[in-house]
């Protein structure tokens, strides 16, 4: 188990890399760069920049060495100095943004992701266990329901119910008074009490599709021999259940955990927009469009390596739930 | 038309000659009936099964794919799958202690059945590998039955899980106690699986066709070793085969199968000398025999086995049967033929 997992950190590290030069290069595909859809941009306001003053601020920025050059300075400055570079649209460091979005996207992410399983396990294991039951189709009608449904649509529908309804405002993380302040004990309670109505909505369409892999894996394994047999053995059904084929089943759940993570990030992206979420979804679409290179890079670099991690994690989680993988290595 | 005698392939190895059935009686299986209720409508997979297991001896259950011998089996433990249902007859459990147990009226989910399940009756499913769970160590699975019916100690259980897997002969025992099941061999596993069912000293075992997925190597070795945990241990044994070969080996009594209803049941020489059904006698002539020339075609029963949702009436058999006579065959009885011979044919006596 320990050399698999040493194995498995070594292996990480070239995949990162190549990630690192696949995202960099990704961000220089799109023609132009951040400076001539900036000039557009300015053009399209009336103002003109003159060709010199392009030419400059591009060497300023260094836009004006090949690619390979500006991929060497971006890459040592993470690695040595945890430097993302300076975001051109925002004229600040990239850290500083990126971290505090980041921030919020991964409690929002691992929120939504606890809620969907702590969800979408039981009910899974009660509708396959009481397959054909009153509540299995009702579970399983609430079930495609939530799949079908776009998680905006749903977004919209909320909170259109909860400012005609109640006349709250479910957008966003935070009040308007801790919008912008500093950390503090009442900007945690506040976050606490926004963060569940955007991780009902991100849920919904996780746990809907998690409860039909649940049931559907569930009841693949109850009617195996091995069942049979523990049963034939004289073993309670609550343990026949629980301890046998839920184990067995929960492993295409572990393993799609890897997809999980970075899924949450970028999936939620459009319900984050809808719902004006301070998360990284928003922030990554901005910077793609505006071609705020350092900025999109940090974050695709990032959403890569976070699948990695999770691919990791969920792997690892794998070899010790089930011996055949753990043994096979 | 008369059948050739047919000699029953010679027992070999430790086998013996069949024992009489002179043994007290453990289990008591009377007219025993369970019905799946699907959709298209019902399949009477079991439909009046009646027989009796003693002590030390070996009731071999015969019959095709589908006659009704697993559901049977599995009739008796309460374990028949849903939407299978136990519709009548009695199941009569000799317990330890010399009280009997009626199995069929107890809730199957109940703690009654569960202490007999795995403790007093334990059964030996087909295919070791999807029979073993395959998350959990040899060893896990098999101390759990013990803890769960002696309430042994961990410690205590894993001692005598060790005792239990010398004596079916798996060698380093202790190693063999952590592996997982796809790190043992076909003949390992089905060897540990028989240890998991023999862990409770249980008095009946139920063995369902536990030699079909073995090569006939494994398959001899694993027959000894059921013969020989037997004399030991004195338990009655109920093995469910289509293969008569290894009925021969090692039943003292046989009861086939076809669709749902035993057809006849007699000790094993009577039935290999003397077989009374023409079905019984249809499957003994398709049976290879040493002697048979290379070139002549086995026999095989003409025709299909029936729909089960639509077994032929009148005797299921006549649609397949060469002594069918129309009239005559519409309701056949089980008779006792002979002493401990019964059979269900119209014709019995007639078409021997």
């Amino acid at each position: 188990m320990i050399a698999y997992t040493i194995q498995r950190l070594l292996l990480a590290i070239p995949t990162l890399f190549v990630i690192s030069l696949l995202s960099f290069v990704l961000i220089q595909l799109p023609p132009g760069d951040f400076l001539s859809s900036y000039a557009a941009t300015l053009a399209a306001l009336g103002e003109q920049l003159s060709g010199d003053t392009l030419a400059l601020l591009r060497e300023s920025y260094g836009l004006d060495q090949p690619i390979y050059v500006q991929y060497y300075k971006w890459i040592t400055g993470i690695v040595t100095r945890g430097d993302f570079g300076l975001s051109l649209e925002w004229k600040q460091p990239v850290k500083a943004l990126l971290w505090e979005r980041m921030g919020l996207t991964i409690a929002l992410t691992l929120s939504t992701l606890l809620f969907t399983w702590l969800l979408a396990i039981p009910i899974g294991i009660y509708s396959a266990t009481h397959q054909y039951s009153p509540l299995d189709y009702v579970f399983t009608t609430i079930g495609f329901i939530g799949l079908g449904v776009p998680g905006f649509m749903l977004a919209l529908v909320v909170m259109w119910i909860a400012f005609i309804y109640f006349g709250a405002d479910v957008g966003g993380l935070f009040s308007d008074q801790y919008k912008n302040a500093p950390w503090s004990l009442g900007r945690v309670w506040d976050l606490l009490q926004h963060l569940w109505v955007p991780m009902l909505i991100l849920g919904m369409e996780g746990a809907a599709g998690l409860i039909r892999t649940m049931r559907a894996n569930l009841l693949d394994e109850l009617h195996k021999p091995y069942v049979t047999a523990a049963r034939a053995r004289g073993l309670d059904e609550t343990v026949l259940t629980y301890e046998y084929p839920v184990q067995v089943a929960l492993n295409p759940f572990i393993s799609t955990l890897g997809w999980a993570l970075p899924g949450l990030v970028n999936g939620g992206t459009i319900i984050s927009v809808t719902l004006s979420l301070p998360t990284a979804g928003p922030l990554l679409l901005r910077a793609l469009q505006s071609q705020d290179m350092y900025l999109a890079g940090a974050f695709i670099l990032l959403l890569g390596s976070l699948t990695i991690v999770g691919t990791l994690i969920s792997d690892l989680l794998l070899a010790w739930i089930d011996p055949r993988i753990r043994l096979t290595h | 038309m008369t059948t050739e005698l047919i000699d029953p392939p010679a027992r070999t190895g430790s086998a013996e000659a069949p024992r009489p059935l002179d043994t007290p009686v453990v289990l008591d299986v009377k007219d025993l009936r369970t019905h799946f209720l699907m959709p298209g409508g019902t399949v009477r997979a079991v439909d009046g099964v009646s027989y009796t297991l003693h002590r030390g001896r070996t009731l071999g259950i015969v019959g095709e794919s589908g006659c009704g011998k697993s559901v049977t089996a599995q009739s008796v433990l309460g374990i028949v799958p849903r939407p299978g249902r136990n519709v009548g007859g009695t199941v009569t459990l000799t317990r330890r202690d010399g009280t009997n147990l009626e199995l069929t009226s107890l809730d199957p989910r109940g703690k009654v059945i569960r202490s007999v399940r795995g403790n007093e009756i334990a059964y030996i499913f087909q295919e070791p590998m999807s029979a073993l769970s395959p998350i959990h160590t040899i060893g896990h699975q098999i101390t759990e039955v013990i803890r769960l019916h002696t309430g042994a100690k961990r410690d205590e259980a894993r001692f005598r899980a060790e005792t239990v897997m010398r004596q079916v002969g798996l060698p380093r025992p202790d190693a063999v106690l952590d592996r997982y099941p796809h790190q043992l061999s076909g003949g390992m596993r089905q060897r540990a699986v028989i240890g998991i069912a023999l862990a409770c000293n249980p008095g009946i075992l139920i063995a369902d066709e536990p030699t079909t997925a073995l090569d006939v190597t494994t398959e001899a070795v694993i027959l000894d070793l059921v013969r020989s945990l037997q004399k030991e241990g004195g338990m009655a044994i109920q093995f469910i085969t289509h293969n008569l070969g290894v009925i021969a080996e090692i039943a003292d009594e046989v009861v086939v199968m076809y669709m749902g209803r035993q057809v006849e049941r007699a000790p094993v020489s009577q039935l290999f000398h003397a077989p009374q059904h023409p079905y019984t006698q249809a499957l003994l002539r398709s049976m290879p025999r040493l002697g048979h020339r290379a070139h002549e075609r086995l026999e095989a029963i003409q025709g299909m086995v029936p729909d089960p949702y639509d077994v032929p009436p009148g005797c299921a058999f006549h649609t397949r049967c060469r002594h069918y006579v129309p009239g005559t065959c519409d309701s056949p009885e089980y008779l006792e033929v002979s002493p401990r011979h019964w059979v269900r044919c119209s014709r019995a006596g007639e078409v021997a």
